[in-house]
């Protein structure tokens, strides 16, 4: 069964149609890129994946549950995570708070008001090892907000993983980054695939190629290819979307 | 029966007008600067103590004009010197603010003009009846009030239609995050609006004064409706916060009018409610004043965007 | 949304367990030492009383604005209806005993604020739910129409709230626990001082909690919230209650303290009094709406006894420092504290007490100037001879006094203002 199954996907905004028609499979454990131009509806697409929209039609189905209409926070629950493109963390909490809030879902501890939230072992734990994992240790407990900007990129995607979901949603992981921090971002992705599903829109083709298994490139709403990075660079039809009518 | 409706009718237009005079300057501002002004309604009794002081020595007219420019200058100083300083804190921050001006206006007004109300009327040829109705007068300075707020209408239409800055603050009304967008002189824009929003409140503080009362609590008894009927409208709908105005000026007029208690509309429903029992024996006329924010509770039920809001708040 | 003024100040945390247990012994040592030092003063008990219910009042209050980012102006609903639920309790106490029988002839009067408590919580989990759909600005507005409907209808059934006169109960009924008569204001002193003890480690402690912390999570960003599992309302809707739980408490210790209550304790005037006890102490810091509490309460108090102007002088300083230090004086104190540990305390002191000679310049010219207006308008005030001098608003003095003491302060303030640009 696959991970993320997607049939007919459409998304109407009034008049414009912004997904028109997705259809698509990601497998288990599969990295898979979603490229395309500025504007082709890749974080609209996202959106309605992680359920900040509701789709006009079609279905998405997480490891075979229908997850298309339901609240974000329930098809969180089921198992599928995003980070955003902007950097959205808890801007007043400390980094290593961020985690483990993050974490409470997992060890259903969000409500919990009867104990201290450093009893919570399981969140503990888990936080202590997102924090390592993203390499945050020494901002432990710097406001989110004053961080970095490479440094809350990293605390985004730890703040998706931590709740170990089995499908990962990662909104342009890189972007804004210098080389060295992208490399280091890379690795991270890379510590992140492991025995995971993950989805990825990115717009540095570098990553994409070095991390995909495979790629889907939309355009308009639709998605005119999807395969192995070797087919999707031959693909003459990415080409022509990629460089104008004139190069086909 | 008729006599009840026809008069109901017309007082709660009058009043609905007046609510909507203050709701529609509250809404602009808003909409423009995502400021709720919890001190509108005290520039709205500033407006009648205002008139109340000048009519004093320049007679009803002037005053009518004057005390309304003076209001809307005050607030125009203090967007310039007060809310601008605290806009970089946040919403939370700008509300905070203007709570605290309301507390300080009422006090200041406290002292100036005592703490009851003072005698400020309107001249006494308008007291004369406009027309008698079955043996009710309807006095000439109620017609007055009419119009003066249908002319108000006619020229905040002309105004957001037909004119420059009127066409800005349209956009901003349809896409406020666009505001910024606008050009340099944004500050300036946002000082004249919240001038003129307060200057159309103290213009209803100078009409509703003689009509309602001059009093202290006045700021207090209006401010929570105003912004119940900004809620119900819509938050930022100018066109809800009119229908929002006028229902609620009817609702109320007509329960304060209707000699009813629970008990006999429960009944005449075919309930059994005690007449003399402690609910049943609450007349319609106690429960007016509750009515905006019952309708208030039924919108967030039932329609959390108001009349007509696009949003949700 | 901004969340600058109540965002809490970067710290960057040592291991404080130690620290804040001594935190917590200086607290409960002051509260145990008070009535040392006011032993016969029964004015200062009452107002010592008056305190306590206001520190709880004030932070059940910032469990909704600082801590969970919701504007309420209704906050009161849970204060008040508290306080009548205590009242009640108090009176079914008065009746069982006297009957000598019954479920209430055996509960302390000690334990109504537990009533008040439940009460709280109770209303706050009937009521909640549609108003914890957003923060902001409608929760807000939404907030204050809750408070004027409950304010409207406490007028309505005199049964239960006794009209406009409200109803009266008596504390010394009832089984006496710990020797505790209730009957001077210096015996319910323990009784406040425990509560307002209890009350205050509860709500710190509630801060630790998950829930705690993800009330600061749907402040800083409800968006991102969803999509680590929680819908933001869900998590409003029980810091609503909560905070409701405790502001109930707080009604609960009033109502034995006042032993009267009135439907206006529903209404929009305490419902601002919490939130301005809060943002003067500052929302972003735990122990500022203590801070807010004790200096309002105090204001309040004091200045009526000489000024009736009093009102107006808690409006402008709530006024001045949402402008000028929005922080309130908690973010101050803390800003001292972090400076002090930081060993940066020297080099930037002098600033600070400029600047505060500056304030305090400005503060004194206003007050003169307020005073002197109003002697203007209403003839001779007690405040006037408050700093040994009497002015006379007819001649020129007081007013030029004024201006010197207007422009004195402004000049200070923009000399300390280069002087901390410069440090910069």
């Amino acid at each position: 069964m696959s991970a993320l199954s997607i049939k007919g996907l459409t998304k109407s905004f009034g008049p414009a149609e912004v997904i028109c028609g997705v259809d698509l499979d990601v497998a288990d454990n599969e990295v898979h890129a979603v490229i395309g131009p500025n504007g082709a509806g890749k974080s609209t697409f996202f959106n309605l994946l992680s359920g900040a929209f509701a789709p006009t039609s079609g279905e998405i189905y997480l490891h075979g549950d229908k997850i298309n209409g339901l609240s974000p926070d329930k098809i969180q629950q089921r198992g599928l995570s995003r980070s955003f493109q902007v950097s959205n963390v808890f801007g007043n909490l400390s980094v290593f708070e961020n985690l483990r809030c993050a974490c409470f879902k997992q060890a259903h501890a969000g409500y919990v008001f009867w104990r201290p939230a450093a009893r919570v072992r399981e969140a503990n734990r888990r936080a202590e090892e997102v924090l390592e994992m993203i390499g945050l240790q020494a901002l432990r407990d710097v406001p989110a907000g004053a961080l970095p900007y490479a440094s809350q990129r990293a605390l985004e995607i730890g703040m998706t993983i931590a709740c170990d979901a089995k499908v990962v949603l990662l909104d342009e992981p890189t972007a804004g980054m210098s080389n060295t921090e992208t490399t280091q971002a890379i690795n991270l992705i890379r510590q992140v695939a492991e025995g995971r599903t993950l989805m990825i829109v990115e717009h540095d083709m570098g990553v994409v190629f070095e991390l995909a298994d495979r790629i889907s490139v939309l355009v308009y709403g639709k998605i005119i290819a999807t395969g192995t990075p070797e087919e999707i660079r031959n693909d003459p039809r990415v080409k022509e979307a990629y460089l104008g009518e004139e190069a086909a | 029966m008729l006599e009840l409706v026809i008069f109901s009718t017309l007082n709660g237009v009058l009043y609905g007008l007046l609510l909507f005079m203050l709701s529609s300057g509250l809404t602009l501002i808003f909409s423009m600067m995502g400021v709720l002004n919890f001190a509108h309604a005290s520039f709205y009794m500033l407006g009648a103590y205002f008139a109340y002081t000048l009519g004093m020595y320049t007679g009803f007219w002037p005053a009518l004009i004057l005390a309304p420019l003076l209001v809307g200058a005050l607030g125009s100083l203090v967007e310039r010197f007060g809310l601008r300083r605290v806009h970089a804190n946040g919403h939370v921050a700008e509300l905070l603010f203007t709570f605290g001006l309301a507390y300080v206006i009422d006090e200041l007004v406290q002292m100036v003009w005592g703490t009851v109300a003072v005698a400020y009327r309107e001249p006494s040829y308008m007291r004369e009846p406009l027309f008698t109705l079955f043996g009710t007068d309807y006095s000439i300075f109620r017609g007055v009030v009419i119009l003066i707020s249908i002319l108000m209408f006619i020229a905040l239409w002309y105004l957001l239609k037909k004119t420059r800055v009127g066409m800005m603050i349209r956009a901003a009304l349809t896409h406020g995050e666009m505001v910024g967008h606008l050009g340099h002189n944004v500050p300036r824009l946002f000082m004249g609006v919240f001038g003129f929003g307060c200057a159309l409140a103290a213009l209803a503080g100078v009409i509703g004064g003689p009509l309602l009362a001059t009093e202290p609590g006045m700021a207090a008894t209006l401010g929570p409706i105003v912004f119940v009927v900004v809620v119900v409208g819509g938050m930022g709908s100018l066109q809800g916060a009119f229908y929002a105005s006028l229902l609620i000026g009817l609702l109320q007029t007509f329960f304060v009018a209707i000699d009813a208690s629970l008990a006999d509309v429960f009944n005449a429903l075919g309930a059994n409610l005690d007449p003399y029992g402690e609910v049943g024996r609450i007349s319609l006329a106690t429960l007016a004043p509750m009515t905006p924010f019952i309708l208030l509770v039924l919108i967030l039920i039932f329609r959390p965007r108001g009349l007509m809001g696009e949003l949700e708040p | 949304m901004s969340q600058d003024i109540i965002a809490p100040m970067q710290r960057t945390k040592s291991r404080t367990s130690l620290r804040g247990l001594v935190a917590w012994v200086v607290f409960a040592a002051v509260l145990l030492l008070l009535p040392v030092f006011f032993q016969g003063n029964s004015t200062a008990f009452t107002l010592l009383n008056v305190i306590g219910i206001n520190i709880v009042f004030a932070l059940s209050y910032n469990m909704l604005l600082g801590q969970g980012g919701m504007l309420s102006f209704g906050h009161a609903v849970f204060f008040g209806l508290g306080s009548y639920a205590a009242m009640h309790a108090m009176i079914a106490i008065d009746e069982a005993s006297y009957a000598g029988e019954g479920f209430w002839a055996h509960v302390p009067v000690l334990g109504m604020p537990l009533v008040g408590m439940i009460a709280g919580g109770l209303v706050a989990l009937v009521l909640g739910w549609p108003f914890c759909r957003r923060a902001g600005t409608a929760f807000a507005m939404i907030t204050l129409g809750l408070g004027e409907m409950v304010a409207a209808a406490g007028q309505m059934f005199p049964s239960l709230f006794g009209g406009e006169a409200g109803i009266y109960g008596n504390r010394m009924v009832g089984p006496q626990w710990f020797g505790l008569e209730l009957a001077q204001s210096s015996d319910v002193y323990w009784f406040i001082a425990f509560w307002t003890f209890a009350g205050v480690f509860a709500m710190w402690a509630f801060t630790r909690t998950p829930l705690g912390r993800m009330s600061n999570a749907v402040r800083d960003n409800p968006d991102r919230l969803q999509f680590i599992g929680y819908p933001p309302r869900n998590v409003r809707f029980m810091i609503f209650i909560a905070a409701g739980s405790f502001g109930g408490l707080a009604g609960g210790m009033a109502a034995v303290n006042y032993e009267i209550i009135t439907p206006e304790a529903l209404g929009l005037i305490p419902s601002g009094l919490a939130l301005l006890m809060a943002a003067v102490g500052g929302l972003g810091v735990f122990y500022g709406p203590i801070v807010g509490a004790v200096v309002v309460t105090l204001m309040n108090s004091m200045l009526s006894d000489y000024t009736d102007a009093s009102i107006l002088y808690v409006g402008l300083v709530f006024l001045a420092i949402v402008m000028f230090a929005p922080r309130g004086l908690g973010g101050g104190i803390e800003q001292v504290r972090v400076a002090w540990r930081d060993g940066d305390l020297g080099r930037r002191l002098p600033g600070w007490l400029s600047g505060a000679v500056a304030v305090g310049l400005i503060i004194v010219g206003l007050v003169v100037l307020i005073e002197l207006a109003f002697q203007a308008t209403h003839g001779s005030d007690e405040f006037a001879h408050v700093f040994g001098v009497d002015f006379d608003a007819a001649g020129p003095w007081g007013w030029l006094t004024v201006v010197v003491l207007l422009v004195a302060g402004g000049l200070i303030k923009r000399a300390t203002n280069k002087l901390r640009e410069d440090q910069a």
